[in-house]
């Protein structure tokens, strides 16, 4: 036990602190220690958060299931995988970032970093052509949903208003890094090219993702040929349009028909039911279709938040890269960081598949 | 063994701590000391509390006659939905851990600060951006009417300021989550060497469990109330049931949160309550490790009664006998923990000072508020008792009865080593009573006009109940008589008070090791690992005038151990 001698009086002297350790902590592990389960337990807020919606995902399907199944057409998978290998190779080089900074080797820690923000900024920009998209296609919330079948032109006029904010970012830090630099701030000037280096990721998804709706949509140029491959849904869709439409939709029916045996399955199951849901269709179905694209912006547009937050940390982290602040005994932020970014890896790879793929 | 000087430099009231060290509002407004944060918090839930405590007022002064006698029937909605939503989300949720546990907790671990002092700072401002936006809801001129639960449809079709409130209720959710996130981290890695789990005061286990409840529930409301604000501005369609929502998941999801919640409130008061029995025994706490348990138990059982605040909202009859069965059982740790305090009481050496005053009215107030629920956890009995004022009171002797008396009680104990300075104990005595005879006298009468069939929310009544609205109005101004009282006692202490000493009560636990008030650092000297209930270590000092470490007393002074050191 304890006695008390003047050796016990603690002396509360700041001064030989590690400036990277806080005073109320008694060692580096202890301090780790905390960091870590902190950073576990926002995680498991961060599960909770998203769980309300993944409930309102389960019961809405349970309650619609024809319309989710055909719904999810609207998406294209060709985008989505492409996002999903983007997010796991950012986790990939989070994950070497992480191994670096152990190592003390900022320079490398930095590198990765970067890379994994680039690669979140691609994700964003892929996700702004997807929905800028869906937008044109009059694709919104439940109550707002207005589907029209046409294949607009050229560049879409949401996507440019989406790419607004990431414009003035770019220039503003291409600016102010040549400033940094013309100053002598040399560890601005680096840290300034790397954020628009970053932005730079987005527009790069952006193009990326244009021209594989092109590609994708060359054979039979129709970008949207996989809603045609849901006949439900296009009825469902045409109910208000006069008959005209609908057969114009039957049409590209064939023409899809012929590039995608997927699209054939579909096709024949319309031939079966085809008629009784073209009977059923008075009911205003469009608007349940609606409800999955609310469960889709929601559930997809908080992951976005959740991306950017994550460019935000990572910005963080490659600035104290930068500063050389990492070292074997001390780089927690950067571990941190990364389990973040993991579970919001995590959280697309649940995404992807609940949203796009399912039938 | 330690000399005059050095206990003098331990224990007596030093002229530098941590309420003085710096001076001028930057040094509070950007402290990252938790013991300031704390105070900052008791100023800002206290104010809650009188604000909402007013509302409540001018509702029952509305009430007093029965046709109303005061408000428009919109104002009526305004006053009790805000009075409610001020009270829940501003008040009694923030009130025991934020305010007492982060004054507290870091002593009673021997530590220097919580884990994350910025993010307790951010708790507070969050705290306050909060609350700031329920009262824009206010200042609006729109107010808020759809009672504090927010129910669908209604909530998305008033035009009152519902998008400022849910915002204000996310926002506060998070700065809970923060604070549960900092107690848990600090106390799972900052205990005092030799600190083992069953040396934890039972304070500190119950701050442990309500963290559990705030991190695991609090995000749920969050996007509970994210979904609602996309419904009123976009009308997305998943509680709207215009655009083929359903209202009723709204419901579920709210009190998945809201119900877990109802135990952030009262777990902690649970916690305060076993020191006080304890300490104002002088008795070892009887069943230690029932009522830490009770505490994990109720945490994790009240995630699974949810389903019955919605009996009669059309839920399946199968998952409402389940939801039913599930509810008696959080009976279980309620009843170990109040059969364990009654035991310590047993042949305990009782002082009857006003902690433990409170801590008694406690003991009543909860056992009926508690038995009550029972009532209401019944499938038939509920079926009548839904929505009425049986409701209102059953809640309010939990939440009134229950935490405010416990958060009172807590403040009184502890006030001596927040400010170092002695309270008057005959007019705190005199709070305790009027807030006690005048809580009984508001709700009792409820019980009856609620077992009646007086339904609640209603702007004017059937004249037949009038008599009890009347008693329950002159009670409920008693009552705010009595926590006016209270407080006025109490801050007349922290400036006027006798100055006291270090450990006036005879506790154990460490927080009591250190001066009063204590130094910016909280201990000056490692405090000495002792058993949380063991009061026989601590010795009265007659230089100090106070209880001080047996380890660190002049020998030959120290008289023997009445009881053995070692169970």
């Amino acid at each position: 036990m304890a006695v008390a001698d003047p050796d016990n009086i603690l002396e509360h002297d700041d001064h030989h602190h590690d400036p990277f350790i806080a005073h109320h902590f008694e060692s580096a592990e202890q301090q780790f220690d905390s960091g870590k389960l902190g950073i576990w337990i926002f995680l498991v807020t961060e599960v909770l958060f998203f769980s309300g919606l993944f409930v309102a995902y389960t019961l809405y399907r349970i309650h619609h299931p024809e319309i989710f199944q055909q719904a999810h057409h609207f998406l294209d998978k060709n985008l989505g995988a492409m996002n999903t290998i983007v997010l796991l190779f950012s986790s990939l080089t989070m994950a070497l970032g992480v191994h670096a900074a152990q190592n003390g080797d900022n320079k490398k820690c930095g590198i990765y970093t970067l890379i994994t923000m680039v690669c979140a900024a691609m994700f964003l920009g892929v996700k702004a052509v997807e929905y800028s998209h869906k937008w044109d296609l009059g694709i919104f919330v439940r109550s707002t949903f207005d589907y029209a079948e046409h294949h607009p032109e050229g560049i879409s006029p949401y996507l440019i208003k989406l790419s607004v904010i990431p414009a003035l970012l770019l220039v503003g830090f291409i600016g102010a890094s040549v400033f940094s630099k013309m100053t002598e701030k040399d560890l601005l000037a680096k840290f300034f090219g790397g954020m628009a280096v970053t932005v730079g990721g987005y527009f790069l998804g952006a193009l990326v993702g244009l021209g594989f709706m092109a590609l994708t949509a060359g054979g039979d140029a129709h970008a949207s040929h996989e809603v045609a491959a849901s006949p439900l849904v296009l009825q469902a869709m045409s109910i208000d349009e006069d008959e005209k439409h609908d057969e114009h939709s039957h049409e590209e029916g064939d023409h899809d028909h012929a590039g995608d045996d997927h699209a054939h399955d579909d096709h024949s199951h319309d031939g079966d039911h085809g008629h009784a849901a073209h009977g059923a269709a008075k009911e205003p179905m469009h608007r349940d279709v609606g409800t999955f694209f609310s469960i889709y912006y929601c559930m997809t547009g908080l992951h976005a938040i959740h991306i950017i937050a994550g460019i935000i940390a990572l910005a963080w982290v490659f600035w104290r890269c930068l500063a050389l602040h990492w070292r074997p005994d001390y780089f927690g932020p950067v571990d941190y960081v990364g389990l973040y970014w993991h579970l919001v890896d995590l959280i697309w790879i649940y995404l992807f598949p609940l949203l796009y793929l399912i039938d | 063994m330690a000399s005059a000087e050095i206990r003098n430099k331990i224990f007596d009231t030093p002229s530098v701590n941590y309420l003085n060290h710096q001076k001028g509002w930057k040094s509070w407004a950007f402290t990252l000391d938790h013991k300031r944060i704390g105070i900052m918090y008791l100023i800002g839930v206290t104010a809650a509390l009188l604000l909402a405590g007013v509302f409540a007022l001018v509702l029952r002064s509305h009430l007093f006659s029965y046709q109303g006698a005061m408000l428009s029937d919109e104002m009526y909605n305004q006053m009790f939905t805000l009075h409610g939503a001020i009270m829940v989300f501003s008040f009694i949720i923030p009130s025991v851990p934020a305010a007492l546990g982060n004054i507290v907790l870091p002593m009673m671990l021997g530590a220097k600060d919580v884990a994350f002092p910025r993010m307790n700072l951010a708790s507070f401002y969050l705290w306050i951006i909060g609350t700031g936006c329920l009262f824009a809801a206010i200042l609006s001129g729109r107010g808020l009417d759809t009672g504090w639960t927010f129910y669908t449809p209604y909530s998305i079709d008033t035009s009152s300021a519902v998008i400022f409130a849910t915002f204000g209720a996310f926002v506060l959710g998070f700065s809970s989550i923060f604070t549960g996130l900092n107690f848990l981290v600090t106390i799972n890695t900052m205990r005092a060497p030799g600190q083992t789990w069953f040396k934890l005061p039972l304070f500190l286990w119950s701050l442990y469990a309500t963290s559990i409840i705030q991190v695991l529930a609090t995000p749920v409301l969050g996007i509970t109330l994210l979904l609602l604000i996309a419904e009123r501005t976009m009308h997305i369609g998943i509680f709207d049931p215009t655009y083929g929502g359903d209202p009723v998941l709204f419901q579920h999801f709210f009190w998945f949160y809201s119900h877990p919640a109802v135990y952030i409130m009262i777990l902690p008061a649970m916690g305060i309550i076993s020191e006080l029995i304890s300490v104002y025994s002088q008795k070892r706490i009887f069943g230690y490790s029932f009522i830490a348990f009770s505490s994990v138990a109720i945490a994790l059982l009240g995630f699974l009664v949810w389903g019955h605040h919605m009996f009669t909202s059309g839920q399946s009859p199968v998952v409402t006998l389940i939801f039913s069965a599930i509810t008696f059982t959080v009976a279980i740790p309620s009843a170990v923990k109040v059969f364990n305090w009654l035991a310590t009481l047993y042949k305990g050496s009782i002082l009857l000072n006003t902690p433990m005053c409170y801590a008694l009215s406690f003991i009543f107030l909860f056992g009926i508020g508690g038995l009550t629920g029972l009532f209401l956890g019944t499938l038939s009995v509920d079926i009548h008792l839904h929505d009425t004022y049986f409701v209102v009171a059953h809640f309010h002797f939990v939440m009134v009865g229950g935490t405010l008396t416990a958060f009172l009680g807590g403040l009184f104990h502890w006030w001596p080593k927040i400010f170092g300075r002695m309270y008057n104990d005959l007019m705190g005595r005199v709070g305790c009573f009027l807030v006690f005879a005048g809580f009984n006298l508001t709700f009792f009468p409820q019980f009856v006009m609620g077992s009646r069939g007086m339904p609640r929310r209603y702007a004017s009544y059937d004249p037949e109940f009038q008599i009890f609205h009347q008693w329950s109005t002159v009670g409920a101004f008693v009552l705010g008589i009595g926590i006016v009282v209270s407080f006025v006692v109490l801050a007349y202490a922290a400036f006027r008070g006798p100055r006291c000493g270090s450990n006036p009560f005879r506790a154990a636990s460490l927080e009591w090791q250190t001066s009063s008030p204590p130094d910016f650092h909280n201990f000056i000297h490692k405090p000495i690992m002792t058993d949380p209930y063991d009061f026989d270590s601590q010795v009265y000092d007659e230089t100090l005038d106070t209880y001080i470490p047996r380890e660190l007393a002049d020998p030959a002074k120290v008289p023997p151990r009445k009881t053995p050191a070692h169970h």
